[in-house]
């Protein structure tokens, strides 16, 4: 139940609603709990709603520090060959 | 798929498992808590279990809606659709928890009750709408991240009048099952938490300030992507050896300290706290679930309908309470995977695919005759 994932959100359908791309599969959800999502942004979407916009400067924020550790890695490895 | 694929990089989580290996002190034993059942599914389904040391232990906590929900809840919803001829709508996974006299919402509804399976109280409501002449009931269950999309439908219901929608609130707090799991007689031997993601969306990273502070019990959020969980057991097995507690946040792309707060009004203004709440495997929590505020005692189905709550004890050969306490493992359960499988369940941590049984039945059980 838990399961949900993020989506980009495609269209601004009825007030409070928009269709947002899960995978390829197009839904509409509720915005009702988010303010100001726009068309492009991502959010969490989680039985039929979405609970949080997701940040994308954080998310690419992480996947560089997840980057980094592999880096530095390679040069601690190099250092002790 | 964007910000889902990047974080499943086989190679990245190799590297965050060296760095696990590398800083976890051999002499030391990590018992570290996923309380929610959506990391328990990852954990189990990207076999991140294999990819830790021996001595980082990883204990499934209680964070599924479905496994925590006692029988005799079930059995109220049962009663609603078997007695009252209402139309029972609830998420899917609901419907397979075991209740009693051998029935579940499935079982019921073979039986001829009127079940739906809806996956958004968007679709309730509309049920409702679509059948003016019959009542129709919510089976609202879950943690923090289902409860504002029911807020936003009894506040959706209140205004256009709906006389014909009620709920059956079954929707519960994180914070105090995290207290009620450190609280437990005996104790539970923990190191630190890898806290909910989606939860958190919602309530923010404060709400977990006190397990560090008060219990001095390290907490990282983190997100549901495999590439977080490994990163968050990082963090813990770092501050665990820092002689740190602290509240960290790995999730940052979703999780801020304050969380929504529009979402935190929405269900301050439709719900306020339950004196006492029974959970399978906790017991009675006081101040732990939410009910209806009076304002809305109008879409309270257990007011309504006057079905009250039976306590009924679990299956005796069933483990699941010690398992949802992080006390025992599926496998040392006698029933586990014999008489309770996930095609028939026995108890409820079989049921959902989140809950321990399983995903261990799913993914992990081969590992130890491999």
């Amino acid at each position: 139940m838990c399961l949900a994932i993020p989506a980009r959100i495609e269209e601004l359908t009825t007030p409070g609603n928009a269709i947002v791309n899960l995978g390829g599969v197009r839904k509409e959800i509720s915005l009702a709990l988010v303010d100001d999502a726009a068309v492009g942004e991502y959010v969490i979407v989680h039985v039929g709603y979405a609970l949080q916009k997701l940040d994308r400067e954080e998310a690419e924020r992480t996947l560089e520090m997840f980057a980094e550790m592999g880096q530095l890695d390679e040069l601690r490895e190099e250092l002790n060959t | 798929m964007k910000y889902v694929d990047e974080f499943r990089d086989g190679e990245l989580a190799k590297n965050i498992a060296a760095n696990i290996a590398r800083e976890a002190d051999p002499k030391r034993t990590y018992r570290l808590m996923e309380f929610c059942g959506g990391h328990t599914h990852a954990i189990s389904r990207y076999g991140i279990a294999d990819l830790l040391p021996a001595n980082v232990r990883m204990i499934h906590g209680p964070g599924c809606p479905v496994c925590v929900l006692p029988i005799g809840r079930v059995d109220q919803a049962i009663r609603l659709a078997r007695e009252h001829g209402v139309i029972l709508c609830t998420y899917a996974d609901t419907v397979r928890v075991p209740a009693s006299d051998n029935l579940s919402l499935m079982r019921a509804k073979a039986k001829g009750a009127d079940v739906r399976m809806i996956y958004s109280t968007q679709d309730a409501l509309k049920v409702a709408r679509d059948n003016p002449q019959r009542e129709v009931v919510f089976l609202a269950i879950g943690f923090e991240t289902t409860t504002p999309p029911t807020a936003v439908a009894i506040q959706q219901a209140a205004a256009e009048g709906l006389k014909n929608f009620s709920i059956l609130c079954d929707h519960v707090l994180t914070p105090a099952a995290m207290h009620a799991i450190l609280a437990v007689e005996g104790g539970v031997a923990l190191d630190g938490f890898v806290g909910p993601a989606h939860v958190s969306t919602v309530i923010g990273s404060k709400p977990y300030e006190p397990f560090a502070d008060d219990y001095g019990k390290p907490v990282v959020i983190a997100g549901f992507e495999p590439l977080d969980v490994m990163q968050a057991i990082l963090m813990l097995v770092r501050q665990v050896n820092d002689g740190r507690a602290e509240v960290e946040n790995e999730f940052t792309r979703a999780v801020t300290r304050e969380g929504n707060l529009k979402a935190q009004q929405l269900v301050a203004e439709v719900f306020e706290l339950r004196d006492m709440f029974e959970w399978r495997g906790l017991g009675s929590v006081p101040d732990s679930a939410l009910k209806l505020r009076p304002k809305y005692a109008a879409f309270d189905a257990e007011l309504k309908f006057r079905v009250d709550y039976v306590e009924v004890p679990d299956n005796k050969a069933c483990e699941c309470a010690a398992i949802l306490r992080g006390q025992k493992r599926p496998q040392e359960c006698k029933i586990f995977g014999t008489v309770c499988t996930p095609e028939n369940p026995v108890g409820s941590c079989m049921v959902s695919s989140e809950g321990a049984c399983a995903a261990h039945y799913s993914y992990g059980r081969f590992r130890e005759v491999a």
